[in-house]
């Protein structure tokens, strides 16, 4: 919850969640918080889960430049590497 | 084969939703994923109903990509409330028509023009049946993986749609000689608008055929919030990335659209698929926008890793291409050696889902495993080897399931 505040504050944009959505609970671990305050924005958590674990660390690399440069995902670099990291850790190949 | 937890998932609405018909709906409906998924797609997928809908194998909830059990594609006519729902972008606003227009103009066109919903209905009113078919079907079975929403069998569905043609609202403002293609947007969007907006381009040749529609009804009824209401672009034969839902406005162009949606995304390489309907003007040296569906058939009985009764054994399913019509599906008992016809079921179109059915007399008990292969009329047929392409697109592989004879 504190994650979609911060989101909220941050970005300003409108968070709509289709009626039934329920929490997707990623893996706890170092940077969960921002990758829950930076991705779930634009799409559910799932998506990170439905893409694992094959990706090794060239393809979570280049989904997180996808975001920023492809669909323009407000993601400062160090948030960015934080996350890519995260990613890698916890559901890369 | 159902796992435990896909029998808990299916068990939990049936816990929850006490005696009523929804609760024996889910249990009914099953979540037999393939294995060749990969282990995330497989482990967070659960049966899940968006509102006026059935259960369906939920993938992303928002984007709400849903896609139907192979239960529902027993029949040549997928109903509505099983159709699969996919979404690029997070807002999708119910639209009001009673201040909903559909606006036609663009700088390839002679004028401009709103229809309202009424206007649609006033022009003559054309009905197709039609496979509705996302260019990322089966991309989950993509060995190796590819990024993306990891599809199994059932990001397709199909329909009759009733609507007024293109060609007739396009009529109304009169295309220039140069208009090289037509451009649809939606009212969906996404949460930033730093998020290329969800646009797509068809050439003009496509744009003005007679089975190319501007449907409002969807198996007889007005189309469901979540196919489009309340109007969507049909594009017979052609994938479903260009079937704009939710339609705002269709503009003709003299150059082509430039847009993220048309351009890197949906490409295929060039020359590696057998595909007849060519997409010239947004062609580069090695890519073309995706474009009429492959070639397919899929196996709905006896489903994977059930147990079926020694005896003549039905098998079934159903077969679609881009249009040219099913001539023939093969189903083969002994690995791809030797195929044998099926018997084709009625034929409702040649943008169709076409059923098909054999009856197998296995010569022993314990597993057998069967294949099926369609061809098409101008004689298409399915790959046995996957043609690996980035974006995972038009997987035809022909399809097998193995199940257990009891």
């Amino acid at each position: 919850m504190r994650a979609w505040i911060i989101l909220i504050a941050a970005c300003a944009v409108p968070l709509v969640a289709t009626a039934q959505e329920k929490p997707v609970q990623l893996k706890k671990a170092a940077g969960l918080a921002t990758v829950e305050a930076n991705c779930s924005g634009c799409h559910s958590l799932d998506y990170i889960v439905m893409n694992s674990p094959f990706p090794n660390a060239a393809l979570w690399d280049a989904e997180v430049t996808k975001m920023i440069k492809a669909f323009g995902a407000p993601i400062t670099d160090a948030d960015a590497k934080v996350i890519a990291d995260y990613l890698k850790q916890n559901y890369g190949s | 084969m159902l796992t435990r937890r896909h029998l808990v998932t299916a068990g939990a609405g049936l816990a929850l939703g006490g005696s009523g018909l929804a609760s024996r709906t889910a249990a009914a409906a099953s979540i037999n994923l393939p294995a060749a998924l990969p282990e995330g797609a497989r482990s967070s997928a659960i049966l899940d109903a968006l509102p006026g809908k059935k259960p369906l194998i939920k993938l992303s909830y928002r984007p709400p990509n849903y896609e139907t059990p192979i239960e529902y594609f027993r029949t040549a006519i997928t109903p509505n409330d099983a159709f699969f729902v996919r979404y690029h972008l997070s807002l999708i606003p119910e639209v009001d028509v009673s201040t909903w227009k559909l606006a036609v103009g663009g700088e390839g066109a002679n004028g401009e023009a709103a229809f309202t919903l009424d206007d649609l209905k006033r022009l003559p009113s054309a009905e197709l049946v039609a496979v509705n078919l996302c260019s990322g079907n089966r991309r989950g079975l993509f060995q190796p993986h590819v990024p993306g929403v990891e599809w199994s069998y059932g990001a397709m569905g199909c329909a009759r749609w009733k609507g007024a043609r293109l060609k007739d609202l396009l009529d109304k403002v009169g295309l220039k000689k140069e208009a090289i293609e037509i451009v649809f947007d939606g009212a969906d969007s996404a949460v930033t608008d730093k998020t290329p907006d969800f646009i797509k381009s068809i050439p003009t040749w496509k744009a003005i055929e007679e089975t190319t529609l501007i449907a409002y009804e969807m198996n007889g009824a007005p189309l469901p919030h979540l196919h489009g209401f309340p109007a969507r672009l049909i594009l017979p034969g052609w994938t479903g990335t260009y079937w704009m839902k939710h339609l705002t406005s269709i503009k003709a162009v003299t150059k082509p659209d430039t847009g993220f949606w048309m351009n890197p995304a949906y490409r295929i390489p060039l020359g590696r698929f057998p595909l007849v309907a060519r997409f010239t003007s947004q062609e580069t040296a090695t890519n073309t926008p995706i474009t009429e569906i492959v070639v397919n058939s899929l196996i709905t009985d006896p489903t994977d890793g059930a147990n079926v009764r020694m005896g003549p054994i039905k098998v079934g399913g159903i077969a679609w291409d881009g249009g040219y019509g099913i001539s023939t599906v093969e189903v083969s008992s002994d690995g791809g050696k030797t195929w044998v016809a099926a018997t084709l079921g009625e034929d409702l179109g040649r943008f169709a889902f076409r059923t098909f059915s054999y009856t197998l007399s296995p010569k022993a008990r314990g597993k057998q495993t069967v294949m099926a292969r369609a061809t098409n009329k101008i004689g298409q047929t399915q790959t046995s080897e996957l043609i690996h392409n980035p974006a995972g697109y038009h997987h035809n592989v022909v399809h097998s399931v193995t199940f257990n004879v009891t």
